[in-house]
């Protein structure tokens, strides 16, 4: 499968991971067992102080756990120098931490020049990590951190992070602390990176929405970052495990879930009567009343829906081109099931659906959404009754 | 003889003297900023620690600089070596709680950052910590130059070199020719000299500290 090539990233196996700290009774995190597929995003997310970041950071030993294993890529990592493991596991964090004395250049080249890398092929990596992250490096190069944005000091921690192209990503709330414009277009570039890298990435947030958005698996952990759910997000978003996770995914969970879905899973419907525009109104009225319709879509020589018309206008009109209503909002079968249902609302009911090259497809309405989701809720009980 | 006829004549001696002060300032900061820094560095993690070797530090800045040398006479005689011992001992409170101050000031996150990307306890106290602390200890070190050209002027007490024996001479012959002369030498003396080593931190600074941090 087409899936498992180019995969750069390593599993990561947490075999009953504790950390317990001296002087107190609890422990902060408790006996964590999971598995982190290669090339995947899996999302630790959880309410504050569960543990989480505290797990994520036991994987690059910048906390050392109190027992337990952990190997990456079926190395022990506990086994290795911890200066050798990080220099091989990136790790991006909130607000950056970039070396505010070191221009974006020499923080990019850290890594690799901890590695012992010649200087020329640093110089490229540097220009190649910055047009990665989407900085021009003629024009970035040489700034310092403070000369910067939020945002782009925030792509700079990533291609800080990437430089070595290391396997393994941890990233401990990167978009934290920008503005929510921002963070959703760091958060879509990321996705766009990963489509490429197929790195493993494990990702702290407690932001449940980010999760869901950036999520391939989500781990909600409870106190003592106890695993209440690991799964995908469809899967957490129709049946949550518990309470807890119930409360945690909070309100409007079928509304996340339509973000999940993309037009071309659901049963769209090819109902419409259709009519290209240069037939005569006098012959499409003949065969709108044959078969008993109200509404015709008009298409243009490239099947692509141009108007609505009403079976009454169609008396007085001279032409398919004049008559009736431009069609408003469509949906691309690439589009979401939220923005599908955000096109049906306002076009009152129904949706017409494009395709690739934005020809008519099908129509989708209010009730092939209720239907997905109340499917989708269906299967993954029966799922985890089964299981 | 007017001050500038009596610094023409005397150019010889002066400037020697002069250049003495100067140099023994300059190695005596040197040398407490090594030590400085060493235990800044030493103590900056633990709170008990800082406070303790601050307090002592502070202890030795409150005893007189002339009975210091008064002290230390008895123990390593007179000239150079009770000079250096003295300028040391209080030189060494701006710098280490610059040092302390500087190195408790960096942001956890950078800390927690360099580590994680893999850089070894060294290196982050040579390439993170120290970097962005400088500029701290660099004004330190400044702070302790500067007290250090008047204190040098005491040292002649103990028979240190420097511009302290023209004003002491000075003071000591008052009435009697070119005494106002020489004790106003020596003064001025140190005061351009004091103006002439800012000049060279300010120089230091701008080449040393890295434009990101710069205020």
């Amino acid at each position: 499968m087409a899936d498992t090539e180019n995969v750069s990233g390593v599993e990561i196996q947490l075999d009953n991971v504790t950390k317990r700290y001296p002087g107190s009774r609890e422990p902060a995190v408790r006996d964590v067992t999971m598995t982190i597929p290669a090339g995947k995003i899996v999302i630790l997310v959880g309410p504050s102080g569960c543990g989480k970041t505290t797990t994520m950071r036991m994987i690059n030993r910048l906390i050392e756990p109190s027992s337990g294993t952990i190997t990456i890529g079926g190395e022990d990592a506990l086994r290795l120098n911890a200066d050798t493991l990080r220099r091989k596991v990136g790790y991006a964090i909130q607000q950056a931490g970039l070396f505010p004395h070191f221009t974006v250049a020499q923080n990019i080249s850290v890594v690799p020049g901890l590695l012992g890398w010649e200087r020329g092929r640093i110089n490229d990596r540097v220009d190649e990590m910055m047009d990665l992250v989407g900085l021009d490096p003629a024009q970035y190069r040489d700034r310092f951190p403070r000369q910067l944005s939020g945002g782009q000091q925030q792509r700079v921690g990533v291609a800080r992070a990437l430089a070595a192209d290391p396997p393994v990503l941890l990233m401990d709330e990167p978009f934290g602390a920008v503005d929510p414009i921002t963070r959703g277009n760091l958060q879509d570039e990321l996705l766009r990176l990963q489509t490429d890298l197929r790195k493993t990435i494990v990702f702290v947030t407690h932001d449940f929405d980010e999760a869901v958005k950036l999520g391939d698996k989500i781990a909600v952990l409870g106190d003592q970052s106890t695993i209440q759910q690991y799964d995908t997000p469809e899967a957490i978003l129709a049946n949550p495990a518990n309470d807890m996770v119930a409360g945690f995914v909070g309100a409007g969970a079928s509304l996340k879930q339509l973000t999940l879905l993309r037009v071309r899973d659901v049963d769209y419907e090819d109902i419409a009567l259709t009519a290209p525009a240069d037939e005569s109104p006098a012959t499409l009225r003949q065969r709108m009343i044959e078969q008993n319709r109200t509404y015709a879509l008009v298409l243009d020589q490239r099947r692509r829906p141009l108007r609505w018309v009403h079976v009454r206008a169609l008396s007085t009109a001279s032409s398919l081109t004049g008559a009736g209503t431009p069609v408003g909002d469509s949906v691309s079968t690439q589009s979401t099931l939220h923005d599908a249902l955000e096109a049906i609302l306002a076009e009152g009911g129904h949706a017409v659906v494009t395709g690739t090259r934005g020809e008519y497809v099908g129509m989708i309405d209010i009730t092939t959404v209720t239907d997905t989701i109340k499917q989708l809720r269906e299967e993954h009980e029966a799922g985890s009754a089964a299981s | 003889m007017n001050l500038f006829d009596y610094v023409a004549d005397r150019w010889d001696r002066l400037s020697l003297q002069a250049w003495l002060h100067v140099s023994e300032v300059v190695q005596s900061t040197i040398i407490a900023a090594v030590l400085g820094v060493l235990i800044g560095v030493a103590v900056y993690r633990s709170p008990i620690g800082s406070a303790l070797a601050t307090a002592l530090a502070s202890t030795i800045l409150t005893v007189p600089s002339f009975a210091l040398l008064g002290l230390l006479i008895p123990v390593v005689g007179l000239g150079a070596t009770p000079t250096v011992i003295a300028l040391v001992l209080y030189a060494l409170l701006p710098i280490t709680r610059n040092t302390i101050v500087g190195l408790g000031g960096v942001d956890p996150a950078i800390r927690d950052a360099a580590r994680g990307i893999g850089m070894s306890r060294v290196g982050v106290l040579a390439r993170v910590e120290l970097r962005l602390a400088w500029p701290a200890i660099l004004a330190g070190m400044r702070v302790a130059t500067q007290m250090l050209m008047g204190i040098a002027v005491i040292a002649a007490y103990a028979k240190g070199p420097g511009l302290g024996g023209e004003v002491f001479s000075g003071l000591v012959r008052a009435g009697s020719a070119n005494a106002t002369n020489q004790a106003l030498a020596g003064t001025l003396g140190v005061v351009i000299l004091a103006l002439l080593l800012e000049a060279v931190y300010f120089l230091i600074a701008r080449f040393t500290v890295s434009r990101g941090i710069r205020g």
